[in-house]
Formats: structure tokens, C-alpha cells, sequence
């Protein structure tokens, strides 16, 4: 037991401490933990022969990211990119592909070994590239835009890879470990449902656990979900999830089928289900974690005798890999007419391997493809180039782009502004109707909720909404709170609402907050958290109810109303004196406001200034159309005369 | 001999923007002079709520008003009515203290469906625009401004289709500038019957001295 704690502390704190320093230093994420990797193995020698056993693990990491691939996929995001999608991310893997098999023939590879590593090298780095963009805000540019949905149809690629890899086994390679698997005898072979079954059942097995996934998926997951939420812990709903994944990857890996293709295809099932934002959020962590360590064994496994004795080549190949990618790159963005320094970006960004690049590896030599000397030496090829990686964009920051802001000119600016998504965050009585306008006008909404029941029955009458707790920051984000251009608060805890306030402002302080107050306590403590817009839920309804008691009393409509705008007025004057009278009394008694006596002076003030209105006919607010003094026309022509 | 320069306010009130064809890019016009101060009524008060005090207080700033709008029957749209009926009040803009206009200039700027032809006594309207806006004439008179013709463009559902926009927008460009530096020939452009015959002049004087 104390061997493993000593164990998990000395990775985590590798992890610790080498990734938010290669965060810094502009490395990315992904390089730290390879870093911390290479620290704790090769450097230091902490650890040492369990990181085999630890990244079959940790692939598990993998299985996850692909269960949220599938889930982040909406068809029809799919279905607008696809020209793009297709087109340049076909041409990118298959002319890659091609090039790189065709130099690894030359060098005197079998062509299937070549073929695999042209697969392998074909990906570039999603992890890195995409956190680049977002840290030097390149994401909008054409070069940008243009390199996700190259990085998007890679990943997809990924999932046929992994079916393909396992027919291009090497039979030396597998001869040669059913020898070893032999002479270790039978305790080590796996569980298997499909190991003694002939071809057609074999097959029909397979269909049967594809179609339980499809169909278990999209009709028993809405009402587990539900029956496990409406229980209210959230722990739970964690553990059903973790359960889904890892009973759907039991269940491939028991007919035979790769796990990861599994979880991708119930990704990709529930992705119109309202609860794949809390799925996302509550898998998102244990991804991050397992592909840490992921990478981290990856680190520690490398071998530095390989390194050192093959210096020449990994270097060669290194150099070699990047020049065919950053070229083949190049070559598209001529012929998919992407310009000027856009085109450089979107070459030199995708010119490394990538993390999937790691996960091919293990997973070619467990299949027998690749033999593993020459998987350790390409594993060093992929780490390096990744390395490489943020010389690339200082190369672009510093020598490219300043050559062309002198030549290109100013774009033209768009008439027509993007609209960013809103999120609304409480579907009750009050956020429903805001998001019904929203919607109604043509704006894209996110609509979140804490109630199953509130959630399922918007979805029957056509709302899309998610089930979630919209004050957890995991779910914020997947429900895409970066992009967002509003944030609407409209949940029923005040204390939360004003804490969720405070986070975004902080955290997002670019997104608009839009929030309802429950009284004018909670009104000034919004704002004080710094909501750009605040409305109290029964301020407008009260009026208009005063108002229509008023024209029942007799008071001529038009007059009635004029008396609701000059009353809104006045709140509008005195909202600044009382909002600073209210900070104070709150600081000195942080905790204990005393919000009687404020209102009681408000309703005094407003009450004064009401009377004073009657009293000066001339004042400003209540100043409707004011007819001329009666003897008017007498005293002007007394002037002229 | 141009004096000091003049400031310019322009009141603009279109109630559909949207669908604007020709005020709209007037008023965009109006916002890149540095002498105006363009005012979007309808965005400032949706709700028709006009804050006199605010109103009056830019009057007092400028030395040139302009109403910008298209012509709704015969007359300005909904809220320059009541802009007026609000801002303009006795013992400010009229009677015996009602001094604050006095010596300023104004003129509208409109947009009409109809032809040139049907704003004549034998046209199917049988008034001209100027004929038409004579309670603003009179109400500038009343409050002692100097009253200038109307700033006309006729058939102007036409004139995107005929291309008529931009040299329509460079004319109003001209006269917002000779207005800010107090070059326009005030009692001519107060006789005329539109004033965009007054910008011809103009022009044709600007290229001779060229």
C-alpha cells in the first residue's frame, strides 16, 4: 500500500509541477507531462517497470476522449463543414499519408509498416495546436479556422485507424508473441466472449453488441439518466457515467472490438441527448487526468540508450516528417485558396505529430504491426517534433507575420456581426421567456436547468435544453461559455447566482451578464458582483398592475401611464445614491445588511420627489406636453409692440 | 469670409431602419463630420419618453438644426411630432423669454416616394415639399431661426435601382461642410425652392475656384 501511495505522489507531483511551468513557458499541456515523464523515468529514475503496466491504464484516458469526440460531434456542424472537412482534412491524411510511406519504402520498410507509420505521422497535435490558437487568439482567422477542421476530420480519421491497424499485423511479430504468450502459459489470456465461436456467429456477435450500444444508447440512457438525477447527487450522476463508458468498453473489448470505437459511437449517440453537457463535464476530468498520465508513461518510457545510439535518424526523420507535412499543408492551402499569412499559419500549425500519434504507437505494437524497436525510435520522433511545435509559432509571431501586416491591407469590416450564442442559465417561468424571444429573433441559445423534469418537458414541446447544475464551472465550459457573448441568470438561488456572477466576470469577463435579481438586496449585490444588466422578476409586472389600478380608479390611461414612466425615472435617479448607500452599510456590517431601513428611505425619497412633482409643475421628470400660459398670445404681442 | 465654424445637430428619425435605403446611409454620412452631432431619435427614446432638459440642452449646443427623415404623409415621422410638441416650449423656444433659438439655422432633410413632378400644383400631390412644410417653416419662424429650403430627394424608392444614392450622400456631404464653415449663401438657400438647387451653385463656384 505505501509503495503505492509513494507511487501516485511522485507522479502527480511531476505532473504538478512540470505542467503549468511548460504552460508558461508556451509549451502546451500535453509537453509538460511528456517533461514530467521524462523526469521521473529516464532522468531521475523514481520510476521504473510498472509504467508499462500503468499505460495500458492509462489508455483508458483514450478510450474517454473518444467518447467525448463523439459526443462533442452534431451532425449537422459535421454536415455545414464539409467541404472543408472532406477536402482538406482528406487531402491532408491521404497525401501524408502517401508521401511518408513512399520515403519509408525507400528506406527499406515493409510497406505495411510504412503505411502505418505515414497513419501515424499524418495527425498532428489537436491538444496543442488548438490551446495555441486559443492562448495567441488565432482561432477566427482563416488560418485557424482552417487548421480545426483539419485537426476535426483527423480525430474522426482516428476511429477507422484503429479498425484498419489490427489487419496490417506483421505475422513474424505475431508468431513470435503466441510463442512467448506460450511458453507464459494460459493464465494470462484474456476473457473473451467470441474466442471459440465460428465466423458467422463471431460476426453476428459483434453486430448485436454495436446495435445494444446504438439502441441502449438512445432509448434506456434518457430514463436512467433521469431516474439518477432527479435523485439530486452528483456524485452519482458521475458514477452512472464512468459506468457507461467503462461498461461499454467491457463490453467491446469482450466481443473483440476496440473500446475506443465503442465509446465513440455512444459519444456520438448521445450528442443530441440533454445530458451531454453534465456527461461532458463530469467524464472531462478523468480524461484529463488518465491522458496525463498517459503521457506521462509515455515520458518515462523513453529510452534514452535508443536515443542516443540513433541520434542521427530520429533527428533526420524528425526533420524529414515536418518538412512533408508543413509542404503538403502548404500545397492545400494553395489549392483551397487560403492567403497570404493565413497560409503560413495553417502549415507551420499542423507541421508536428501528434498525442494520437503516442496512442497509434502502443496500439500498433499491441497488435503485433510494428516492431517495437522502431516504434521506440518513431515514439522520439513524435515527442520531438511536438517540442518543435512553439518554435514554430515564434517563428510565424516574429518573421512571418510582421512581413505581411506591412503588404496586406486593412480588411473590410463586416457589416453583419457574428452573434455569438447566449446561455440561459434557469428555465423557469421567467428564463423560458427569454429564451422564447431570443430564439424567436433568431438568436442561438444554450438553455441549462437543474430540474429533470423541467428539462424533459421543454424538450417536448421543441425547446433545446441540457440538464445541469449551471453554476458548475465543468459545465459552463462545455456548454461553450468561451464563445458565448452572454450569460443569462435566471436560477432560482440568489446566493448562487450572485456567486455564478462573480466567477464569470473573473473568469470570462468578456461575456455580457444578464441576471435577475429576487429583490433589491439581491439586485445591488448583483451588481456589485458586476452583472451588466439587472432586473428585478416583480418590478415590471408591479407597475403595470399599479398602472391598471390607476385607470380603474378613474386616472385617463395616458396620464397613467406617464405616471408609471416618471416613477421608473425617479428609481432610475436615486438607484446610484441608494447602490452607493448600500455598499457602504455593507462593508461596515458585511454580513447583516439592513435592507428595511434602506427601503424605508428609498420609499421616503421617492415619495418626496413624487410630491415635489405635484408641486412644480416645471420639474423635470414628470414634464409632459405643458400647454402656454393662458394670456400667452397677449403678453407676446405686448413685446412686439 | 468664413467666420468661426458652426455646429450642427442633426435629429434623425426613421421608424423602420431596417428597410432604410437612403436616410439610413445619410445619417452614417452625418456621423463622420466632426462638426455634427447626429442624434437617432427612435434609439435614444423607444418608448417615446424625450428628456426636454437633455433635448434643449443640445439646442442650446449647436448653431445649425436638422430635422433627417423620410416623408410620412406630407409631415415628419411620429416622434420629430412630438419632439417638437416637447421641446419647444413656451418661455424656451417661444413667448416672451423664449429666446434660446434665436439667430439659428434650420432646414429638413427629407426623402419622398413621389416624383418631382407630383410635388407641383398640376402634380397629383398639387403642393411642393417647401408648400407642404410650412408649419415647420413657421414654427422656426416663430422661435426667430433662419429658415432654409427643404434638402429634397424625390422618387427615392427608385433611386437605389437608378443609382442615384451616392451622389445624393456627396451632395449632403457638401452642404453639411459649407455649413460647418459657414460658406453657404443663407438668404439664397432660404429662397430656393428645395435647397439641393443652392449645392449645385456651390459646387460649380468650388470647381471655378479651383
Amino acid at each position: 500500500m505505501t509503495a503505492y501511495f509513494i507511487q501516485a505522489f511522485i507522479y502527480l507531483c511531476a505532473a504538478v509541477i512540470a505542467v503549468p511551468l511548460a504552460k508558461r513557458l508556451g509549451l502546451g499541456s500535453v509537453l509538460g507531462y511528456l517533461i514530467a515523464g521524462v523526469v521521473i523515468g529516464p532522468i531521475v529514475g523514481l520510476v521504473g517497470s510498472e509504467t508499462n503496466t500503468l499505460q495500458h491504464f492509462a489508455e483508458f484516458g483514450v478510450v474517454m476522449m473518444l467518447f467525448l469526440v463523439g459526443l462533442e460531434l452534431e451532425p449537422r456542424m459535421l454536415w455545414d463543414m464539409r467541404n472543408k472537412l472532406m477536402g482538406l482534412g482528406g487531402l491532408q491524411i491521404g497525401l501524408t499519408t502517401a508521401v511518408i510511406m513512399a520515403a519509408g519504402v525507400y528506406f527499406g520498410l515493409g510497406w505495411s509498416v510504412a503505411f502505418t507509420v505515414g497513419l501515424i505521422f499524418a495527425l498532428s497535435s489537436t491538444a496543442i495546436v488548438l490551446q495555441t490558437f486559443s492562448e495567441k487568439n488565432l482561432s477566427k482567422t482563416e488560418g485557424g479556422k482552417n487548421a480545426f477542421s483539419v485537426l476535426l476530420f483527423q480525430d474522426i480519421a482516428v476511429i477507422p485507424m484503429l479498425a484498419l491497424i489490427p489487419l496490417l499485423a506483421l505475422p513474424e511479430l505475431v508468431e513470435k508473441a503466441q510463442a512467448l504468450a506460450g511458453q507464459a502459459a494460459e493464465h494470462h489470456e484474456e476473457l473473451s466472449l467470441v474466442a471459440g465461436l465460428p465466423g458467422w456467429a463471431y460476426g453476428i456477435t459483434v453486430l448485436l453488441a454495436i446495435a445494444a450500444v446504438v439502441v441502449g444508447g438512445h432509448y434506456l440512457s434518457r430514463p436512467l439518466f433521469r431516474y439518477v438525477a432527479s435523485s439530486g447527487l452528483r456524485e452519482i450522476f458521475t458514477a452512472t457515467a464512468l459506468m457507461l463508458v467503462i461498461g461499454i468498453a467491457a463490453l467491446m473489448s469482450l466481443v473483440g472490438l476496440s473500446p475506443a470505437l465503442g465509446t465513440f459511437l455512444a459519444g456520438v449517440v448521445l450528442a443530441n441527448s440533454e445530458f451531454r453537457h453534465e456527461l461532458e463535464s463530469n467524464i472531462e476530468p478523468f480524461k484529463g487526468l488518465l491522458l496525463g498520465l498517459f503521457f506521462i508513461t509515455v515520458g518515462a518510457g523513453i529510452d534514452f540508450g535508443v536515443l542516443a545510439s540513433n541520434i542521427g535518424p530520429v533527428l533526420g526523420i524528425t526533420a524529414g516528417v515536418m518538412l512533408v507535412k508543413a509542404a503538403v499543408l502548404f500545397l492545400l492551402a494553395m489549392v483551397f485558396k487560403i492567403k497570404n499569412s493565413d497560409r503560413w499559419l495553417f502549415a507551420l500549425s499542423l507541421a508536428q505529430a501528434g498525442e494520437f500519434g503516442f496512442v497509434l504507437l502502443s496500439y500498433t505494437v499491441q497488435n503485433h504491426v510494428i516492431p517495437t524497436d522502431l516504434a521506440q525510435m518513431l515514439s522520439l520522433v513524435v515527442a520531438l517534433s511536438m517540442f518543435l511545435t512553439p518554435g514554430l509559432f515564434i517563428l510565424f509571431d516574429k518573421v512571418i507575420l510582421p512581413r505581411y501586416e506591412k503588404s496586406e491591407n486593412k480588411p473590410e469590416a463586416d457589416e453583419i456581426t457574428e452573434r455569438g450564442t447566449v446561455i440561459i442559465a434557469g428555465i423557469g417561468r421567467f428564463g423560458q421567456m427569454v429564451n422564447r424571444f431570443l430564439v424567436a429573433n433568431k438568436i442561438k441559445t444554450v438553455v441549462l436547468d437543474q430540474s429533470v423534469d423541467q428539462v424533459a418537458n421543454l424538450r417536448k414541446i421543441n425547446v433545446k435544453s441540457f440538464y445541469g447544475d449551471a453554476t458548475q464551472p465543468d459545465l459552463l465550459h462545455t456548454a461553450g461559455i468561451e464563445d458565448a457573448s452572454m450569460l443569462v441568470i435566471a436560477i432560482d438561488n440568489n446566493e448562487r447566482a450572485v456567486e455564478l456572477t462573480k466567477y464569470i466576470k473573473r473568469t470570462y469577463p468578456k461575456v455580457m451578464i444578464f441576471a435577475r435579481a429576487f429583490d433589491r438586496g439581491h439586485h445591488f449585490e448583483l451588481k456589485h458582483a458586476g452583472a451588466d444588466f439587472i432586473v428585478s422578476e416583480t418590478y415590471h409586472s408591479a407597475l403595470e398592475l399599479g398602472k391598471e389600478a390607476l385607470i380603474a380608479l378613474g386616472v385617463h390611461p395616458f396620464k397613467a401611464e406617464q405616471k408609471k414612466a416618471t416613477l421608473r425615472e425617479l428609481e432610475l435617479c436615486y438607484k446610484d445614491s441608494l447602490y452607493e448607500m448600500w455598499k457602504k452599510k455593507s462593508e461596515d456590517s458585511k454580513y447583516s445588511t439592513h435592507f428595511r431601513e434602506l427601503f424605508i428611505e428609498l420609499e421616503t425619497a421617492i415619495a418626496k420627489a413624487m410630491k415635489s412633482e405635484h408641486l412644480d409643475e416645471q420639474a423635470r421628470v414628470e414634464r409632459g406636453w405643458t400647454p402656454p400660459p393662458k394670456d400667452y398670445e397677449k403678453r407676446m404681442n405686448e413685446n412686439e409692440e | 469670409m468664413p467666420e468661426e465654424r458652426k455646429k450642427i445637430l442633426v435629429l434623425f428619425a426613421h421608424p423602420s431602419q431596417e428597410r432604410s435605403e437612403v436616410n439610413k446611409l445619410l445619417f452614417k454620412a452625418c456621423q463622420e463630420h466632426s462638426d455634427v452631432t447626429a442624434i437617432d431619435l427612435y434609439r435614444e427614446y423607444p418608448t417615446f419618453h424625450i428628456n426636454i432638459d437633455r433635448e434643449q440642452q443640445r439646442l442650446l449646443e449647436h448653431q445649425v438644426i436638422i430635422f433627417l427623415f423620410p416623408l410620412h404623409w406630407y409631415s415628419t415621422p411620429a416622434i420629430l411630432k412630438q419632439w417638437q410638441d416637447l421641446v419647444l416650449e413656451y418661455g424656451f423656444a417661444y413667448g416672451t423669454d423664449g429666446t434660446a433659438l434665436k439667430g439659428k439655422t434650420f432646414f429638413c432633410a427629407t426623402t419622398a416616394g413621389g416624383s418631382e413632378k407630383a410635388y407641383q400644383g398640376d402634380g397629383y400631390n398639387h403642393f411642393t415639399i417647401r408648400e407642404l412644410l410650412t408649419p415647420l417653416e413657421q414654427t422656426a419662424n416663430l422661435c426667430g431661426m433662419r429658415y432654409l429650403a427643404p434638402f429634397v430627394l424625390f422618387s427615392s424608392r427608385n433611386a437605389s435601382e437608378e443609382g442615384r444614392i451616392p451622389g445624393h450622400i456627396d451632395a449632403f456631404n457638401t452642404l453639411l461642410t459649407s455649413l460647418a464653415a459657414n460658406t453657404l449663401d443663407l438668404s439664397h438657400a432660404a429662397s430656393l425652392s428645395v435647397l439641393n438647387q443652392a449645392l449645385m451653385q456651390e459646387t460649380q463656384t468650388a470647381s471655378q475656384t479651383r
